[in-house]
């Protein structure tokens, strides 16, 4: 009924390759971009946006990253974590370096930090694929996590260990540090998750994301009509670590603000967003929203029902999420392997004939 | 004889035995993947589980007795009886066995023919849930796991190296232990894939699924057979890790430490997850003893993994792993 392409025309070779071919779809993208720029900023208060809205939209950056690595270019990578850890530890040694700089640059800079490292770890997918390479980037999470845990360089020789963001701003504005105005932080991470969603997607669509999508669907093959392995495989690693860095950075500066590294940034971090793209569908961008919402709703809806309206224990109810967890991780990869967004696409096609099925 | 060789050799002992311990988990690994492919990261958390299980037997815990209380508001934890380590063992096997036939009957049973990634993503879920049923049967707490086997520095190696190089060696018992019982273990299942005639199914599965299915193997049965082979090495794993360090959610990451190891390896051979357990181990030990202190000690966390990838880079399929072969 609403959703359908009939009387649609288009006139223009740009209109036809739009990424948004469909007009009601295009007029949900905008009302979502209306309601998330102009309508959640004057209703968040601090508990939504710690509790939510800042993980979800951190959450998302990395999973888009970490999608366009493994669901697009089909590199597995269970390395996040440590590439996370790269881009937080970056933008402190930035933040503390420039304090006069806008941290959004800092931010920017410390992606392109990740990049460079992630190409570094990159190198072997050029020898090594499938599970072995996936075991390889765990070299990669164990030795940054440990690199950041015992040169002191990395966090200022502080007695801690720990790094701390200082307070820095953009355009005048506190985002981070304690004193950061709740939709000050929210609409920071959402310029940030805008623009790294546009620009996954566009490249994703484009000679480059087929070159990838080439690359996952089978390397000999895609070699062999022309695509370069080296350059296809290491600019995947170079955006997805990118995007990445971005979201690391983020993660320590604006939402935690305190960072000890192998707690924040251990192997469980790397697990997690890989479930993300798991449950959310891989090769999607809407998917990498979806499971980052899916798994940042999960523990606090676990932890409302079950421990503030049940009165379980607090770990009881961490174990339950586990089993969840796993259990969902299972149940996608048997009866859905292309997640959340499968089942939206699945939807959309549905409702494209409803409710005249003829 | 200088100080530094002298405390080299300790090392280079203490890392064989360490060594032997990290083979006796990969084998749990390879098992598995050679014959269903599967390569199984939940080897670690199984491990884990196998020693809650068995601590939980042999102290009469009531299983879930947590969630029991939480729920119905009562207050049970012990059955009130202490079992034997033979008894507690027995019944833990039982567990491992009914568990490997769940795993084939709800989950394995539906990912025939996809791909090994996928397969391993499952193994992953697999692995977080049987974390959370774990803790939830048994409970999060540091358990003493205690099935008498020897412990406490070997006073025969002490004296004897103290009469030849001036220096008493610290080897432990319970390391001498579980090497022999790895050796043991390793011979027993080698000979029972030589000779015997489910061992022969399950080597004919490994060679070729097709093949084996249409001379009347049946597939099912021997997966279901390979996880508890599996589950059984995973319990003997546990009982070894869980006397040394206690049982605890740390014992679950061995599975992060064989990982390497069958890289080095090979994930098919057998040989090969001896080899690499020896390598890895011995390698670990002697890197954190000689540079470790250069450079801020702590390597053990990622030494073997950079090992392994830089020994890949130059032999993909490890050390005796089959030459890998591609075609369009």
């Amino acid at each position: 009924m609403f959703y359908r392409e009939a009387g649609d025309f288009k006139t223009s070779y740009q209109d036809d390759n739009q990424t948004f071919p469909i007009k009601f779809d295009r007029y949900r993208y905008y009302a979502v971009l209306f309601a998330a720029f102009a309508v959640i900023p004057f209703l968040v208060n601090d508990y939504w946006v710690n509790a939510i809205f800042l993980p979800f939209l951190i959450y998302s950056i990395a999973a888009i990253g970490l999608n366009i690595l493994v669901g697009y270019c089909g590199q597995v990578s269970l390395g996040t974590g440590g590439f996370m850890a790269v881009g937080a530890y970056a933008v402190y040694k930035l933040m503390t370096a420039f304090p006069d700089v806008s941290f959004a640059i800092h931010v920017v800079l410390a992606g392109g930090v990740t990049a460079i490292v992630g190409v570094m770890f990159g190198l072997p997918s050029l020898r090594i694929k499938g599970f072995y390479l996936a075991v390889a980037t765990l070299a990669a999470q164990f030795f940054l996590v440990w690199l950041f845990n015992r040169v002191p360089w990395f966090y200022n020789y502080s007695a801690s260990g720990q790094i701390n963001a200082p307070v820095r701003t953009v355009f005048g504005v506190e985002v981070t540090g304690p004193t950061a105005e709740p939709w000050a932080v929210y609409l920071f991470c959402l310029v940030f998750l805008t623009l790294c969603a546009i620009i996954a997607r566009n490249l994703t669509r484009g000679s480059v994301g087929r070159k990838w999508m080439a690359i996952r669907d089978m390397d000999i093959a895609a070699e062999i009509i022309g695509v370069n392995p080296l350059t296809a495989k290491l600019s995947a690693f170079a955006v997805s670590s990118f995007f990445v860095g971005i979201s690391g950075a983020l993660f320590f500066g604006v939402y935690l603000g305190a960072v000890e590294v192998g707690e924040a940034f251990g192997i469980n971090k790397s697990f997690l967003v890989l479930f993300m793209i798991i449950i959310g569908g891989l090769g999607s961008i809407f998917g990498s929203f979806a499971g980052a919402a899916f798994l940042v709703l999960l523990p606090v809806l676990l932890k409302n029902v079950l421990v503030s309206g049940l009165g379980w224990p607090t770990d009881l109810a961490a174990h339950l999420e586990f089993m969840i967890v796993g259990g969902l991780i299972v149940t996608f990869l048997i009866l859905e392997p292309h997640g959340l967004a499968q089942l939206w696409r699945v939807a959309k096609e549905k409702l494209r004939l409803w409710p005249f099925p003829h | 004889m200088p100080d530094q060789l002298i405390f080299g050799m300790e090392v280079f002992l203490n890392g064989l035995m360490a060594g032997v311990l990290y083979a006796l988990v990969a084998l749990g690994f390879v098992l598995i993947y050679k014959a269903s492919g599967i390569f199984n990261y939940a080897q670690g958390v199984m491990a884990l589980f196998a020693a809650m299980t068995l601590v939980g037997v042999m102290e009469g815990q009531v299983p879930f007795s947590h969630l029991i209380n939480a729920v119905l508001g009562t207050d049970v934890h012990h059955f009130g009886w202490h079992l034997p380590a033979l008894i507690g063992i027995l019944t833990t096997m039982a567990v491992m066995v009914g568990l490997a036939w769940l795993v084939q009957k709800i989950i394995f049973k539906h990912l025939v023919g996809q791909e090994p990634i996928i397969l391993f993503m499952a193994t992953i879920g697999l692995a977080y849930f049987m974390e959370g049923l774990g803790d939830m049967m048994w409970g999060a707490d540091i358990k003493k796991l205690d099935v008498g086997l020897p412990q406490g520095i070997n006073i025969w190696i002490d004296e004897t190296t103290y009469g030849i190089f001036g220096y008493g060696f610290f080897i432990d018992n319970l390391d001498i232990v579980a090497t022999i019982i790895a050796a043991i273990l390793v011979a027993i299942l080698v000979a029972f894939s030589q000779y015997t005639k489910q061992g022969r199914a399950m080597r004919a599965v490994a060679d070729d699924h097709q093949a084996a299915l249409s001379v009347g193997v049946s597939l099912n049965f021997i997966w279901v057979m390979v996880w508890s082979v599996a589950g059984f090495v995973a319990l003997v794993a546990g009982i070894m890790w869980g006397t040394k360090s206690g049982v605890q959610f740390s014992l679950s990451l061995i599975a992060l430490k064989a990982l390497p190891v069958l890289m080095l390896g090979g994930f098919t051979s057998i040989p090969g997850a001896i080899v690499g357990g020896l390598i890895i181990g011995v390698g670990e030990k002697l890197f954190e003893f000689a540079v470790g202190p250069l450079i801020g000690g702590a390597t053990e966390n990622w030494f073997a993994y950079v090992l392994a990838l830089i020994f890949l880079v130059f032999r993909p399929q490890g050390l005796f792993g089959d030459k890998i072969i591609e075609r369009v």
